[in-house]
């Protein structure tokens, strides 16, 4: 078993409103000099087989058409203790 | 004429879809979990929230059993329709191209739309006049249509896009002023407003109609035709 999180964003380019909507709150709380704000999700899993990653964000965890993800893979699965991360990207 | 009006667990529009394939035809419900399509001539896809909506909208409904049968109904020319949540469903499952995103304005948006028809050469719009104008509800936050640049001016070359919301009427930000699109095939269409809430004089305009009566035309004018 693998420990991986699936960062998912949307695509560059295409507009965030959510995104924009934190980045206009940051400064009514101080936080100024925050630029470039996107909202995205977080999916955590534990798989046999981290080969079958890729497949499974194009068909079913995120809409390639829309989003950008990333595949973090962790160490150890849930429940254990560690988790250092490692990138692979996309 | 026998419509199919499928219901996942989530649906909230399958009954005023039913009553709206009545006022043309005969209606039945088709169970998500079913792979039995009742010898329907049309299937409607309806709006609502299917299974949740969970992780983005339509993308675990495209996978029920009955999506199976609708895509291999889809392939062999049927007509399919989807409404809101159904014309998400039926992007989640590649039968229409593009996608939708939430609303620029994040805000649930509930209220009557003016579309214009911009062509009236489908199954969907054929009993409509070119340009003319439809008032129909909207009700939806994920309702931004968004297709790439180089898929967009396919569509566009092609006809594809059947409904735009008429001149400032851009409700939430779609591309091109996008309200419904049809595949390259053109059997299968979808739009986020609400047709099947517009057929009653009762509650309101009527102006939905003009789609479920262009589907029946098509179909019991066709089989006359053979």
């Amino acid at each position: 078993m693998m420990r991986a999180r699936v960062l998912v964003k949307p695509k560059a380019g295409i507009l965030d409103p959510q995104g924009q909507a934190v980045e206009r709150a940051l400064p009514a709380l101080g936080f100024t000099g925050v630029r470039n704000v996107h909202v995205g999700r977080l999916i955590e899993l534990d798989v046999e087989d981290p080969a079958r990653l890729p497949e499974m964000c194009q068909r079913l965890l995120t809409n390639p058409l829309i989003e950008d993800y990333e595949i973090v893979e962790a160490d150890a699965p849930a429940g254990s203790n560690g988790g250092g991360a490692g990138a692979t990207a996309r | 004429m026998k419509f199919g009006v499928v219901r996942f667990p989530g649906s909230c529009d399958e009954v005023d879809a039913l009553h709206a394939c009545r006022r043309v035809g005969e209606a039945v419900l088709l169970w998500h979990g079913d792979r039995d399509l009742q010898g329907v001539d049309a299937v409607v896809v309806p709006g609502g929230f299917s299974y949740g909506d969970y992780l983005r909208v339509g993308a675990i409904a495209r996978f029920a059993p009955v999506m199976e049968e609708v895509a291999e109904f889809a392939a062999a020319g049927g007509l399919v329709l989807g409404i809101c949540n159904g014309f998400q469903v039926l992007c989640e499952a590649g039968l229409l191209p593009g996608a939708l995103l939430p609303n620029t304005s994040l805000r649930f948006i509930f209220r009557q739309v003016e579309l214009e028809v911009v062509t009236t050469d489908s199954p969907f719009t054929g009993a409509c006049a070119l340009s003319q104008r439809l008032s129909i509800p909207i009700k939806h936050t994920t309702g931004r249509y968004y297709a790439p640049d180089d898929q967009l001016s396919r569509m566009e070359g092609s006809g594809q896009v059947l409904l735009r919301y008429a001149p400032g009427e851009n409700p939430n930000g779609s591309v091109n002023d996008i309200a419904g699109v049809c595949n390259e095939q053109r059997n299968v269409f979808g739009l986020m407003p609400h047709p099947e809430h517009a057929v009653d004089p009762l509650t309101g305009p009527t102006g939905g109609l003009a789609i479920f009566e262009s589907m029946r035309a098509h179909v019991t004018d066709g089989a006359a035709l053979v």
